[in-house]
């Protein structure tokens, strides 16, 4: 057991906790002698949710075990492979993964954790709409569950931000593809209106849909944007794997490398070199899916201070929100790299779930501007007022209170988590902040 | 649990009744502080800190009261407090001082010591207790009031001034050792403050109020930097300060 420091994705506020690589055998056993207890992945989550300070913390990146692809596209794996694991092997053999994040580096877990999604996720939902049965350890014994059995157990644990237990091995539907690649239409557009007009009635036509939106431009170019729209192509010949990341970023670089000038003429590049449209383009998965997994350790560019992720999700009624939000972030002037808008699909029946049917937007944001705390307590505000929620897998400042309104089915949870957790072992540094349980 | 711009949710304050405690607190619970465990010799004073956190935001706040004069109250002060918030503590404070009257009390063996035991032995104390259990938590901040005096003692006040140059020296350790633990230990090095302490002396350069040298603290939390300085300025006012030649620095200082 070694004592050591863990960070989330962003870098902001560590903490220092025991930490083991267990077998799944041996989970279940920590599980009955441990007082206070989390599961952690890749810890690509980017605030505090896979830490628990002074606790004891479990990666799964021991459990590993990739079973064979049955014939329908169903496979189990263990916990701790990776979505790049899942890739590799299916890819060749014609399948994918149903849903992908930003990044390939997320285990199996830490994906149905967070209920990860993608940029298919007003077609086909969130990772947990693709797992049909998951085995849970929990303090009280093992359990397997899954839409059909012990449903409202299975759905607190997709998107339960691991406080229900560990997930040690779950079963997922992979898609059928024929191709490793993408077609891709690129569009770009001069204002916030108009693309988000062109989503809302044209993203139905693609699986994958997502847009790049400048958040620095003030006036009538505010919220100029790039959308990008694909589906997988046909093809019949050799389907290859995608690349491992040929650059990394040895160590963090210097606070203030990342400011407000730097990201305008950033966030001018890449609008410029976008096309104004391009339509039919083939593009590999790598490319399309994973830009940033072509740059080991990118999150280390931010500085010692690191950054913050906000990323919001508001009903489709509340279209006005996405545009005074972006118009707060312009006009308050903290740097924001390139926002992501997305069209998102209904959320599941988790308690916890966070995507519900209208956008989503998501905002990368260097930690140091003496404005940004404020700024993102006003986004909070306007979010709520508009019946919308906050992404827990990306928040590392979100205040106990704003949390309950958002999530007004926590309760749910807490109950749920009762049954199997009565005395509160698995708990983390999240859900203390979040004040969802006190331990 | 500190999110990730250094905001804390749970607080203790020893010296929790000091005019720069007290507007720390208020702007803590401003932002996200809610659990305030105020712990200082004057209860009513602690009251009315308690009153001004609570009008600012905090739920839940508790008062501890000890004699900064007995060393042997820092433990059981670090427990209580400890004890009040019941979650792990996200930030300690020590802003435990005493200023003295130098020309009174430097020929008196007992106004010497407790020179040194409040502003130095004490604090070295409550450290202690502190340092377990923060450490047990594997995370937290402790935030220890010097000050610019420190740097280089001067005559007019080397009993106040040398037991703060011992602290803070001891900090920059106590912060090395810590390395490694997930607590963070900062040392806040305000300049001439005006504050109920300071009443009647003539303020030195760049003197500023309790509200600034609380901004400066409560903006430094979210950094990485060990020493927070108050105003900014003394950072390099110091810097040249402190390498004066003797001769220099005595005369610059007569007048004070």
């Amino acid at each position: 057991m070694s004592r050591e420091k863990l960070y989330g994705w962003g870098r902001t506020a560590p903490s220092v906790a025991d930490v083991l690589e267990p077998t799944a055998e041996e989970v279940t056993g920590l599980l009955r002698t441990s007082t206070h207890v989390l599961s952690r992945g890749l810890g690509r989550s980017y605030g505090d949710a896979a830490q628990l300070a002074g606790g004891l913390v479990l990666r799964n990146s021991a459990m590993t075990v990739m079973d064979e692809i049955a014939p329908d596209g169903s496979v189990w794996v263990d916990a701790g492979v990776t979505i790049d694991d899942v890739i590799r092997v299916g890819l060749p053999l014609g399948w994918f993964v149903p849903v992908t994040p930003g990044t390939r580096q997320v285990s199996i877990g830490g994906a149905i954790a967070a209920d990860v999604h993608g940029k298919n996720h007003h077609v086909d939902g969130s990772f947990g709409h693709h797992v049909r049965s998951l085995v849970l350890a929990t303090p009280t014994g093992t359990i397997t569950c899954g839409p059909t059995e012990r449903a409202e157990l299975f759905w607190a644990t997709v998107g339960g931000m691991g406080l229900t237990g560990v997930v040690l091995r779950a079963q997922i539907q992979l898609l059928a593809v024929t191709s490793d690649k993408v077609v891709v239409d690129t569009t770009r557009f001069a204002n916030l209106e108009a693309v988000m007009h062109e989503m809302q009635t044209g993203d139905h036509r693609y699986r994958y849909s997502v847009a790049w939106v400048d958040c620095m431009t003030t006036g009538s170019a505010m919220g100029r944007a790039i959308l990008t729209r694909g589906d997988h192509a046909e093809g019949t010949g050799e389907r290859h794997s995608p690349r491992d990341a040929k650059i990394g970023v040895p160590f963090s670089a210097p606070s203030g490398l990342l400011n407000s000038l730097s990201i305008r003429a950033f966030n001018e590049l890449w609008f410029r070199m976008a096309p104004k449209q391009r339509l039919g383009e083939e593009q590999s998965i790598g490319a399309f899916f994973h830009p940033l997994d072509g740059v080991r350790d990118w999150n280390r560019l931010y500085g010692r201070r690191g950054f913050v992720q906000y990323q919001f999700a508001v009903p489709d009624s509340a279209s006005e929100t996405v545009v005074e939000a972006i118009k707060l972030l312009a006009e308050s002037r903290v740097p924001s790299f390139l926002a992501v808008l997305k069209r998102f699909g209904a959320g599941t029946p988790g308690p916890l779930s966070f995507p519900m049917p209208g956008w989503t937007l998501a905002l990368d944001l260097p930690v140091g501007p003496a404005a940004l705390p404020g700024v993102l307590d006003q986004l909070d505000t306007l979010v709520l007022a508009a019946g919308g929620r906050v992404y827990l897998a990306k928040d590392a400042r979100l205040d106990p209170a704003t949390f309950r309104a958002m999530y007004p089915r926590f309760e749910e949870l807490l109950h749920i988590k009762h049954q199997i957790d009565p005395t509160t072992v698995i708990t983390s540094d999240l859900a203390r902040r979040l004040e969802l349980i006190r331990k | 649990m500190e999110n990730a711009f250094g905001q804390p949710q749970t607080v203790v304050v020893l010296g929790g009744s000091s005019d720069i405690a007290r507007e720390v607190t208020k702007k803590l619970c401003a932002a996200r502080a809610r659990t305030v465990v105020l712990a200082g010799r004057n209860e009513s004073l602690l009251q009315e800190a308690a009153e001004e956190a609570t009008h600012a935001g905090a739920t839940a706040t508790h008062l501890v009261t000890f004699d900064a004069q007995d060393v042997t109250s820092a433990e059981s002060a670090v427990a209580a407090s400890f004890a009040a918030v019941g979650a792990p503590v996200d930030l300690v404070i020590i802003a435990v001082g005493l200023l003295g009257e130098q020309l009174l009390d430097e020929n008196d063996p007992a106004a010497a010591a407790r020179m040194s035991i409040v502003n130095y032995a004490w604090p070295v104390t409550a450290l202690a207790a502190l340092r377990q259990r923060m450490v047990a938590q594997g995370s937290g901040r402790i935030v220890v009031i010097s000050s610019v005096a420190g740097i280089r003692v001067r005559r007019g006040s080397y009993l106040y001034s040398g037991a703060k140059a011992g602290l803070d020296r001891l900090c920059e350790g106590l912060a090395d050792s810590l390395i490694g633990t997930g607590v963070t230990l900062q040392i806040v090095r305000p300049g001439f403050v005006h504050t109920k302490m300071t009443t009647g002396l003539k303020p030195a350069p760049f003197s500023v109020d309790a509200e600034r040298v609380a901004k400066d603290i409560v903006s430094g939390l979210g950094t990485p930097a060990l020493v927070i300085y108050s105003p900014s300025i003394m950072k390099w006012l110091f810097a040249i300060l402190r390498h004066l030649p003797a001769p220099l620095w005595r005369k610059i200082n007569e007048e004070r």
